[in-house]
């Protein structure tokens, strides 16, 4: 296609992973390692900028991509955690080159893959519209044209003279997006930016973004785990699995397929030796979704409870091991978070060395129909050595009708818990 | 530039893996001007903010060591001072070496304490060292007036050779410059950097005359010397302000050669390795 304003052929990303920590047993142990750590540290380092194929502790986060956009298109890049969205912007974006593969973009580009990049908290509103508009690409002069516009589309007139410190975080976010909306480029590229920020901002920054395409003409690559508005906004969509494109189709057809193929719920997440996620003291091997049965899923009901596994490697005796777990909402707005510590009767005891599994359960009839994603973060002793899987796992809740009764319409929110009623009559004694 | 028709035209950009020598794209860094004079600007804002005593404190660090040195190696170890009293002597010194140590420290870290840009949005990289190298200046103008003061408090006035100050300024930006590009770059990989800089900065501190004079070091070795590009700036900011000693003009061109050399060195390590920072910091 030579009417393309992007072409992209055979874009691949290699990233090395951190190597797996060493576990000392004894002191003489601990003593040469440390001594000999400079040279294998070293060796680690300097292979950080190096290509290898088919080394264990490397990972390919984007595969093989290939695709054209022409100009004016608006495509919606879309994918689990991890499935090479982020990677495929940065490269396009220039900020990280690609391993092999080529990218030719026939214009400017901008990529906002982050509200308010550059912002200093001591600075002024006014000093930051500068600050982040030159740091966008834009030139002295270009900002001072638009500096009104800016200025108006934020609503903060009257804190312009502020420190951005004192911004409350709506408004920080309301300025930020309002420096890059007004970027003068052929292409826009946009990381799930748009996760922060009330309803009402999302709602005019997509109406914004909408402008941008449809009256400039302009060519937008917008990432987003937030469907409706993927398909709202989109065109066309670029699936994404495992750092290879997957599905690229008009918006709606793709959109569907991820949500209905169940590629887009992960039920359960286990991980090779080498690349377990966790601290020096204990690693993660799995996370798995259950229901009442015990079998493995991503959909329940919501009549019905959800259990979650967590299955861990303690590293070494005396380990205290905490964990919680944040389940949120398809928009990544967090519903609630839930600590091992009160299982009271297991927490706060050193763990000697071993495998160990646990569960957490989410009662019946809690959540509202949607998707959900599960959060794990963990620490050692005393909440330090923080770890984070973000969205580990994934599923679906179903409205199977047991709660609902004879009610008709859709309830609201992201839980439906049910509680209970009382009725009395008053007027008589 | 609405509906750029891009049917036959060269790609505005073309991005894949760069290979062998990178040269330093001059067009791009002009248009990215106004950027380092933005990051220039929020440095200087930036640094005294909520301090009590703000830009003073350019002054105090190099006023304060220089009472110290004027005690020890004045006043105890008696070292000479080029016949000018020893408290301006080693001020003069300290005021090019504050810029110099604070100039590499800074830029040295910078990649690395700017990480959150570069992970997320592209431009010149090289900006950012140098936007800390010239932000370093305002606090040398302040030091530098102090110096004034203390000359006309101490009646020494300089020789008509004082014109070659800004020329000895820009050999200071050029060395500190090409040593903090080079850290900087290093930085990001090797994360040692962080811990050799305060080192370097006090061998190379006893490598420079701040606390005696270069006319201490024999004849033989004194262009030796000179190859550490800090020596040809002190010494020459004493001999046009303080008229210690005549121009010394052979130590100050190998001095500018130095910098020069380490000037495009950093430039040019910089450049070769900058394309690796996103994946690493």
């Amino acid at each position: 296609m030579s009417n393309s304003i992007i072409q992209v052929n055979n874009l691949s990303k290699q990233y090395h992973i951190g190597a797996r920590e060493r576990i000392n047993r004894t002191f003489r142990e601990a003593v040469v390692d440390t001594l000999t750590a400079p040279v294998r540290n070293y060796r680690n380092l300097k292979r950080l900028t190096k290509v290898e194929y088919d080394q264990p502790d490397t990972i390919w986060a984007l595969q093989d991509a290939s695709f054209n956009v022409r100009p004016g298109e608006v495509v919606g890049i879309i994918g689990q955690n991890g499935a090479g969205k982020s990677t495929l912007l940065k490269i396009l974006s220039r900020i990280t080159e690609p391993t092999t593969g080529e990218a030719k973009l026939f214009g400017r580009v901008s990529s906002l893959l982050e509200v308010g990049t550059g912002f200093h908290s001591e600075l002024t509103g006014r000093e930051n519209i500068y600050l982040n508009g030159a740091i966008l690409g834009m030139r002295k002069a270009e900002i001072t044209a638009k500096f009104d516009e800016i200025v108006d589309f934020a609503g903060i007139e009257t804190f312009l003279d502020t420190p951005v410190k004192r911004y409350s975080s709506g408004m920080y976010v309301r300025l930020a997006f309002a420096v890059a909306a007004h970027l003068e480029s052929e292409i826009l590229l946009v990381d799930e930016v748009l996760a922060v920020g009330d309803a009402a901002f999302q709602n005019k920054c997509l109406g914004k973004m909408q402008d941008i395409s449809s009256r400039e003409g302009r060519t937008i690559l917008f990432v987003s785990h937030n469907m409706p508005s993927v398909r709202k906004f989109c065109h066309r969509g670029v699936l994404f699995e495992s750092g290879k494109i997957y599905l690229d189709d008009e918006v709606n057809k793709v959109v569907d397929d991820y949500l209905d193929s169940g590629s887009a719920t992960f039920s359960s997440r286990t991980w090779i030796p080498g690349d377990r996620p966790g601290n020096p003291f204990f690693k993660i091997s799995s996370i798995t979704l259950k229901n009442s049965e015990g079998t493995e899923t991503s959909a329940i009901n919501i009549s019905d409870e959800l259990i979650v596994e967590i299955t861990y490697e303690v590293l070494g005796d005396g380990v205290i091991p905490q964990y919680s777990l944040v389940l949120s909402d398809a928009d990544g707005n967090c519903i609630f978070g839930s600590l091992n510590n009160y299982e009271h009767d297991h927490y706060g005891k050193p763990l000697p060395k071993g495998v160990y599994s646990s569960t957490c359960k989410i009662y019946r009839n809690l959540l509202n129909a949607g998707r959900f994603f599960v959060t794990l973060i963990g620490f050692n002793n005393n909440w330090h050595d923080e770890f984070k899987i973000e969205n580990a796992v994934s599923f679906h809740a179903h409205d199977d009708g047991v709660i609902k009764g004879d009610y008709p319409g859709n309830y609201g929110g992201p839980i439906r818990p049910l509680l209970r009623w009382h009725t009395r009559r008053t007027d008589i004694t | 530039m609405k509906n750029t028709s891009p049917l036959n035209t060269e790609p505005f950009i073309h991005i894949k893996p760069k290979k062998g020598l990178q040269l330093i794209n001059f067009r791009e860094l002009k248009q990215y001007r106004d950027l380092l004079y933005f990051l220039v600007a929020r440095n200087i804002k930036v640094k005294y903010k909520q301090t009590v005593l703000g830009g003073l404190w350019a002054v105090i660090q190099p006023f304060f060591m220089m009472i110290v040195f004027t005690l020890f190696f004045g006043k105890l170890a008696k070292i000479p001072s080029d016949g000018i009293p020893y408290p301006i002597f080693n001020y003069s010194a300290m005021v090019a070496w504050t810029y110099f140590a604070q100039a590499i420290n800074q830029s040295g870290n910078s990649i690395v304490g700017e990480s959150n840009l570069i992970s997320k949005v592209y431009f010149p990289r090289i900006i950012i060292p140098f936007a800390f190298v010239l932000s370093g200046l305002m606090d040398f103008f302040i030091a530098f007036f102090v110096l004034i003061l203390m000359m006309l408090y101490f009646h020494i006035y300089p020789t008509f050779m004082v014109l070659s100050v800004p020329f000895l300024i820009i050999l200071m930006i050029m060395a500190s410059s090409g040593a903090g590009m080079v850290l900087a770059a290093l930085n990001a990989k090797y994360r040692d950097i962080r811990y050799t800089i305060p080192f370097l900065v006090q061998f190379w501190m006893f490598a420079t005359p701040i606390v005696y004079p270069a006319s201490m070091i024999p004849e033989k070795y004194r262009l030796i010397y000179a190859l550490n590009p800090m020596t040809g700036v002190i010494e020459g900011f004493r001999s046009v302000l303080l008229n210690t000693v005549p121009f010394p003009s052979d130590m100050i061109i190998i001095s500018f050669l130095v910098s020069l050399v380490l000037f495009i060195l950093g430039l040019f390590y910089f450049k070769q390795v900058e394309r690796f920072f996103a994946d690493v910091i």
